[in-house]
């Protein structure tokens, strides 16, 4: 009698026990989400944090500190992928949990908090970092503990890793197109680069300079300046363009100085709708700081602008502005910072597993046609292939796109005689 | 470098670039002015004093924010409104300050070294979370941009014009009521003695409130004056709070002379430099004259004698 209600107990208990722990989810998953879905043991051979119902993501940005001006629209875009993929049903029939860790704008930070997020969590990925400096201290752990990181922002190149998906441009694809633009379109002679001082803006102006001195005819740079990051003060630096009188005005200016070199330049009567200025450094969330009416007429390269005119932009923007309010704007780097969560997810569902080596070697050729900014795909080195555009700043703070490159450009990390 | 300029552009740009150290020795005067104030006059090292500046400025963006949608035919004039309003936020919160944290830290000055440094931090996260993290961009009225032609090549930045001026009127402001008011007797006599001055009736802890208002009211009209020329963000008065240490500190840390002699050297080293070389050669340049003026002379350009 006793082994008898023993067993009864215990079924009763069990039986208890799995109602419980599945309640929660019962609302939140649809139940065609079970029937899909392969057995954990095959989808998951190195012990990530993927159960039945459930895989874990990190996001790993600044929210706090300098770089949170910047960083707060990828993790918002970050989190609105994870939402929609999961609303069609998650990866692999699981729904994306994600942890957010922040990397509060301090370098250390970015790789002790990657190394809990892999060590302790065991995160199938991370979506995260944003200057270049916090991907190269997160580097060095991600490969060490074998994670997969999707890194959004454009940046200098240089770079290429198993463990990395860069989905923003690399430096020749964001210039080099809109170099031959201006200087076609604008019969531009003479360059004056102006930019921060430190490796992205110097990695930038150098291919830029070489393209400007090797690759067209007539051409060159006369002025190259760089300024401490948080500079303020930039009323010399615009004498010397007066006197110099240079047709485009080069920038990759970065920051609080960003503003000020901008309010700057139209108190005193440097009139953007006469001066070629081209910028690699402005998007639609620095305009919000700089004042539309400061920086209307001058150019900016990128692969995205949120007025862009396709039937995905819409529908992106109308979903984002939904889900974080009707006043956000969305810069390139944020769409960039979108496409991290679904380039992810098409790539497990190829490699039908999410274990880390599996989906770097999957990688390579995913296409995904949602993309806001069109058509990406991956390349075998890890970067997109993408368009890239000129936008002319706008009085309302959005650009207007004058110039698309026809093709899907190649990314080229290590570009040959630009170094 | 000027081979292939006329003489008639070359002068135009050196009165431009007079012009543009002129304004660059306002501008830093104007940010230097309230910290030496507390730390001339009270020996306080503020840390904060950057976000008491930022507080000036989101003071003006919300001004600015109400002129547009309640007074737009006034929106001309929003500007004089906001700094009004900037001085007495920021002054305001400097006497809370004051009141809650620095005077119980008089006898350990270093301290307040380290505990205006937190309260720096706390600062830029509670405008992180009611402003948000974005920089929020100040709409200034059209008046106030732009520039007046004098020729081809000289022009005359209007917003430049309106700091030189305000930086002017503050700073005799700010020399009447030290040198020549009973307010300012008062608080030159406690810098000198504090138990004398007590002993003579002198309400020393009022004096100190007050003293350490003013310093950052006047920061708070700086950050609103800032706006013209700088951004608006929770981490902005970051950008500000080296340069002005250096300037106080240069300048000898107990004299408003000194502080008005070291914004006028550095100024116009900075800005000649930036124009010959390049911008970050400039700052490195800037600072190692500095460094070894100060060694030389450690206690600042200026110095008052003062018994202490």
């Amino acid at each position: 009698m006793a082994d008898q209600d023993d067993a009864r107990h215990s079924r009763l208990r069990r039986q208890l026990l799995m109602g419980m722990a599945a309640a929660p989810l019962a609302g939140l998953l649809p139940k065609v989400a079970f029937a899909q879905a392969p057995a954990t043991s095959a989808v998951n051979t190195t012990g990530l944090a993927v159960t039945d119902t459930e895989v874990t993501v990190g996001i790993l940005h600044s929210a706090t500190g300098t770089m949170a001006i910047s960083e707060t629209g990828s993790i918002q875009a970050e989190k609105l992928a994870i939402e929609q993929i999961n609303a069609a049903g998650g990866v692999l029939g699981r729904k994306i949990k994600y942890i957010q860790e922040d990397g509060a704008s301090d370098w250390p930070t970015f790789a002790e908090k990657a190394k809990k997020l892999l060590v302790q969590d065991k995160v199938a990925a991370i979506m995260g970092c944003w200057t270049s400096a916090s991907r190269k201290a997160a580097l060095p752990v991600i490969e060490q503990y074998n994670g997969m990181l999707y890194y959004p922002t454009f940046y200098e190149g240089l770079e290429q890793s198993k463990n990395v998906i860069y989905t923003g441009q690399e430096a020749t694809q964001q210039i080099l197109e809109s170099l031959n633009w201006v200087v076609r379109e604008k019969g531009a002679k003479t360059f004056y680069f102006i930019g921060s001082d430190y490796i992205w803006p110097r990695t930038s102006n150098k291919i830029a300079r070489k393209h400007i001195e090797n690759f067209m005819k007539g051409t060159k740079v006369v002025g190259e300046e760089y300024f401490p990051l948080g500079h303020t003060q930039f009323n010399s630096v615009i004498n010397k363009l007066k006197l110099t009188k240079p047709d485009v005005i080069f920038t990759d200016v970065v920051g609080g100085s960003n503003v000020a070199f901008y309010k700057q330049l139209k108190a005193a009567g440097i009139n953007l709708e006469k001066q070629t200025l081209m910028t690699i450094s402005v998007t639609e969330d620095e305009i919000d700081g700089i004042g539309g009416e400061n920086i209307a007429g001058a150019y900016s390269c990128m692969k995205y602008f949120q007025s862009l005119e396709n039937e995905n932009n819409k529908e992106f923007v109308a979903a984002f502005k939904k889900m974080w309010g009707e006043k956000t704007v969305i810069g390139d780097v944020t769409q960039a910072a979108y496409l991290g969560p679904w380039l992810w997810k098409l790539a497990a569902e190829k490699a039908g597993s999410f274990d880390v080596d599996k989906i770097a070697a999957a990688s390579p050729g995913i296409e995904f046609t949602k993309a806001p900014e069109g058509y990406v795909k991956v390349h075998e080195n890890h970067h997109l292939w993408s368009k890239t555009r000129v936008g002319l700043a706008q009085k309302d703070g959005q650009f207007k796109v004058v110039y698309e490159s026809p093709e899907l450009i190649e990314p080229n990390p290590f570009p040959k005689g630009y170094q | 470098m000027f081979g292939e300029y006329s003489l008639g552009d070359l002068g135009s740009i050196f009165a431009m670039q007079g012009f543009a150290g002129l304004i660059l020795f306002s501008v830093y005067l104007l940010m230097a002015l309230g910290l030496a104030i507390i730390f001339g006059q009270m020996g306080v090292i503020n840390m904060a004093h950057g976000e008491f500046m930022i507080l000036g400025a989101y003071v003006t963006w919300l001004t600015s924010v109400f002129f547009a949608e309640h007074l737009p035919a006034l929106f001309g004039i929003y500007f004089f409104v906001a700094m009004a309003l900037a001085f007495c936020a920021s002054g305001l919160l400097g006497m809370l300050v004051e009141w809650a944290l620095i005077r119980r830290l008089y006898k350990r000055p270093l301290d307040t070294l380290l505990a205006t440094w937190g309260l720096s931090l706390i600062l830029q996260q509670v405008y992180r979370s009611v402003f948000g993290p974005r920089e929020v961009g100040v709409t200034l009225p059209d008046w106030m941009m732009g520039s007046l032609p004098v020729t081809d090549i000289i022009e005359v930045q209007i917003n430049g014009l309106f700091v030189i001026g305000l930086t002017t009127l503050i700073t005799v402001a700010v020399f009447f009521m030290i040198f020549r008011s009973r307010f300012g007797q008062q608080i030159r006599a406690v810098v000198q003695n504090r138990q004398m001055a007590g002993a003579v009736g002198i309400d020393t802890e009022k004096v100190d409130r007050l003293t350490f208002g003013l310093g950052c009211g006047i920061a708070g009209v700086a950050g609103s004056a800032f706006t013209m020329i700088g951004s608006t963000g929770p981490t902005a008065g970051q950008l500000y709070i080296v340069d002005t240490f250096l300037i106080v500190v240069f300048g000898g840390a107990a004299s408003l002379f000194g502080t008005i002699a070291s914004a006028f050297s550095i100024s116009q080293t900075q800005s000649t430099l930036e124009f010959f070389l390049s911008g970050s050669m400039a700052k490195v340049i800037t600072l190692l004259t500095v460094v070894a003026i100060l060694m030389v002379r450690p206690q600042g350009l200026f110095t008052l004698k003062v018994r202490r």
